[in-house]
């Protein structure tokens, strides 16, 4: 019993101090800050502007060499219903009616490009990168196909070609990367007629942003979408309608996604470490116990056999002893039939004789 | 440590990396330092 | 042994054989479409549910459902507990042909399966859970594999190789039993990164926990299972050790588990009450989770507790087909039932008969090896010529 209550304090200790190792480590890893690279860039979004020209579709369809789409551009029932990215559109405008009843609001969406892109921390072949530029950018050579990014993205961007039997990639927008590289905007904000897409670095985009809801106060809702959103985005938002009217959810939070991993990934190395430790211990404390009772066992039997052939002479000797007392009352009762006859005899002989015959026997 | 990191996402790509490897070193350290432990111990059936 | 019976009375045209056929050279068909349509010609899967059931059954519930190779190995060689050691042939043979399915449905699922070793070898996404999960289940099947392959060296004769393996029993159960705390764990993990898709009944910071846990009893579950399903179909091949032992072996496996089962529903609890979740109960999200607890955890919890109690072996094999049935109920909750809960229900996913078809296939193939494995090698008996302790 007490070897149990040894094994079970022991595991509870082991526990204790990695839960708390861990959870040091994982703070450690968090309150650490990085600010993203140096002058990456951004996209400002003013909802307030957009008026649905889907221009900007267009233009990402041409410079990304995407496939035509059933209907044309120019075609506005596209936007009677709410559409999401896909493998053939990196974005899209979608229409949604004003809180106040006034004109609807239009609002673009695309790759929000992450300051700490939840797709790359999930990608386990690192396909996905945060860009210097700012872009969060896809190599297809690397790409397995396991769709974890598209779990993991909060704003469910990445899309997938599940019609591609050999080669299918993951499609999202790259912020143009390559047109970046060039020195070029990117397609969609180079497109926009009425400068509702900004581009810049996104210290500049933040103040801008800041700026302009300080100007019209009215106007706008006093609050830049992406500057905290899930560690903060690339492409930021400003709008005049509550951000649950246009669908962008506001319950993300604030923590990026290697964060959310973080706890469990920092597990990791302190299991690889200590369960060798452990389980080898009560590997030995369980072969220990084992031999201990083995011995015990031993022991036992040893001491039982010596109990025994002690008992078992004791018996003998009793035997022997009954044996003997029971010969010599055998030889005395004999004796005594003997005498007893010869005194009968020497009655018989002579009369004298009976007062010495009881004598004899004792 | 030269390195700088601009992202949390490449700060663990790069330490996460080397804790990987801490890992394989420390599954091959650990089962022969126990060999060296017992080593002097009654030689027994180890299964 | 029996062997020559089995041998001689073998029929092509079984019912089991004509069922599996028919399951096979369907599965085939699909096999074709897969590789050469894509995902799409198969799987209901689209761009706001990338994962269907191939991963939420196949991969998530296989995986645990196949922890019986740990389990038992651990409790038999680490914990000392030698009068399970009939058991851990079966569980490791399981264990392995489990993880094989995984892999195999894996195939299936990924879109380039080619680049499956790319992880590992080619370019380390080492921030992933995935990547962590890849790893361990990479390396673990192949512990499984030198774990399950004594029997195969029995069969053939290979009595040298045979004897190493055995003497690093102790190291790889220890490996064994490391690398399935990691990648169990992990697979709850992997939805950490999602907690505004999954329903926060669900999500939980305890997640890899809870996949480590209910992975032990759904181990434990499955070596009862399947130990009454060796015993209806292959009894012939059992020795006096394993019939000896196998009551034994499934109510202390019984006890183990409903004891580990009540504490789980215990942990469960502490994460509903340490987030705060409590006001969800009670909504239709709520009563879901509940019968999830209530029916499929706390029930089996009891009804083992009953069996063990009272030494009935047919209750301890009834609560095991109803904790199973718990695990998958659990795994396909938080990978596609309860998965991208706030989407409007015309964007949810629902399995293809395809999808359904190509997991039974693959299932299906699991049986059969493990029909043939238990006939021809040593599994559920001692080889005559390694009588001697192991």
């Amino acid at each position: 019993m007490g070897i149990t209550r040894r094994k079970f304090l022991g595991w509870m200790g082991a526990a204790i101090g990695a839960t708390t190792i861990s959870g040091q480590k994982t703070q450690a890893a968090t309150t650490k800050q990085f600010e993203g690279h140096p002058g990456s860039g951004g996209v400002l979004h003013d909802i307030t502007r957009c008026i649905g020209c889907r221009k900007c579709e267009e233009a990402c369809n041409k410079v990304n060499q995407l496939p035509a789409p059933e209907k044309p551009f120019d075609d506005l029932t596209m936007l009677d219903n709410v559409r999401r990215t896909d493998d053939k559109t990196y974005t899209v405008v979608n229409r949604f009616p004003n809180d106040s009843g006034t004109s609807p609001v239009y609002v673009k969406k695309q790759c929000n490009h992450c300051l700490e892109p939840a797709c790359a921390s999930a990608c386990f072949v690192k396909a996905l990168k945060k860009h210097k530029t700012g872009a969060v950018v896809y190599d297809a050579s690397l790409c397995v196909g396991c769709r974890y990014c598209m779990v993991a993205c909060p704003f469910n961007i990445p899309a997938y070609e599940y019609n591609s039997a050999f080669s299918p990639r993951i499609m999202k927008c790259t912020m143009c990367q390559p047109r970046l590289e060039k020195g070029l905007l990117p397609g969609c904000v180079e497109s926009c007629p009425k400068e509702a897409l900004t581009f810049g670095t996104r210290k500049q985009l933040l103040k801008i942003a800041k700026q302009r809801i300080q100007k019209y106060p009215k106007r706008y809702i006093d609050h830049v979408y992406g500057e905290y959103e899930m560690g903060g985005t690339g492409w930021l938002y400003l709008t005049g309608t509550s951000f649950a009217q246009i669908g962008m959810r506001e319950d993300l939070g604030n923590i990026s996604a290697p964060q959310l991993t973080a706890g469990p990934l920092s597990d990791v190395p302190i299991v690889v470490g200590l369960w060798p430790v452990l389980l080898t211990g009560i590997y030995a404390i369980s072969r220990r116990k084992e031999k201990i009772a083995k011995e015990e066992q031993n022991e036992a039997v040893a001491a039982t056999l010596s109990a025994a052939n002690e008992e078992m002479e004791k018996k003998l000797a009793e035997l022997k002893d009954k044996m003997e007392q029971q010969k010599e009352a055998a030889i005395n009762l004999e004796i005594k039939k003997a005498l007893k006859e010869a005194a009968d005899q020497a009655k018989e002989d002579d009369g004298n004789a009976p007062a010495d015959g009881p004598k004899e026997e004792k | 440590m030269d390195t700088v990191f601009y992202t949390l996402q490449d700060f663990m790509t790069h330490s996460k990396g080397i804790t990987y490897l801490v890992m394989a070193g420390i599954l091959i350290a650990l089962p022969l330092f126990w060999c060296f432990i017992t080593d002097r111990d009654e030689k027994k059936r180890t299964y | 042994m029996s062997e020559e019976t089995t041998l001689t009375d073998k029929k092509i045209f079984t019912p089991f054989n004509i069922i599996c056929g028919i399951i096979i050279v369907v599965g085939l068909i699909l096999t074709i479409l897969r590789f050469t349509k894509g995902l799409g010609a198969v799987t209901n899967l689209d761009h706001n549910n990338p994962w269907g059931i191939w991963i939420g059954f196949d991969l998530l519930c296989g995986v645990a459902l196949a922890a019986g190779g740990f389990v038992t190995s651990a409790a038999c060689y680490i914990f000392g507990l030698k009068r399970f050691h009939s058991a851990v042939r079966p569980a490791i043979l399981t264990a392995f042909l489990g993880y094989a399915m995984v892999v195999l449905a894996l195939n299936y699922d990924v879109g380039r399966p080619w680049r499956l070793p790319y992880p590992i070898f080619y370019s380390q996404g080492t921030t992933s859970l995935l990547f962590e999960v890849g790893l361990c289940v990479f390396l673990y099947i192949s512990v499984l594999f030198v774990e399950y392959s004594p029997a195969a060296l029995e069969w053939l004769g290979f009595k040298k190789i045979r004897n190493l393996i055995v003497r690093m029993t102790l190291v790889l159960t220890i490996f064994g039993v490391i690398l399935s705390t990691l990648h169990q764990s992990s697979l709850g993990a992997l939805f950490m990164i999602a907690p505004s898709k999954l329903h926060p009944l669900w999500y939980s910071e305890y997640l890899p926990i809870y996949f480590f846990i209910s992975s032990i009893f759904a181990g434990l579950s499955m070596v009862i299972f399947e130990g009454s399903l060796a015993h209806r179909f292959l009894h012939h091949k059992m020795d006096e050790t394993h019939l000896a032992e196998s009551t034994g072996v499934a109510l202390g496996f019984a006890k183990a588990a409903s004891f580990l089962m009540m504490g789980y529903a215990g942990i469960k609890l502490i994460g509903i009450a340490i987030d705060n979740h409590w006001h969800y109960l009670a909504t239709s999200w709520g009563q879901w989770y509940l019968l999830e607890i209530i029916g499929f955890v706390m029930l089996p919890a009891y009804l083992y507790a009953l069996a063990a109690r009272e030494k009935n072996l047919i209750l301890a094999r009834w609560a095991s087909v109803v904790a199973v049935l718990g695990i998958v109920l659990n795994r396909l909750n938080i990978s596609v039932i309860a998965f991208n809960w706030n989407l409007p229900s015309a964007q949810r996913y629902f399995p293809s008969w395809m999808e359904i078809a190509t997991s039974i296939f693959i299932i299906t193939i699991g049986v059969v090896a493990y029909r043939f494995i238990a006939t021809y090698m040593p599994i559920l008996y001692k080889h005559p010529d390694y009588q001697e302790h192991q």
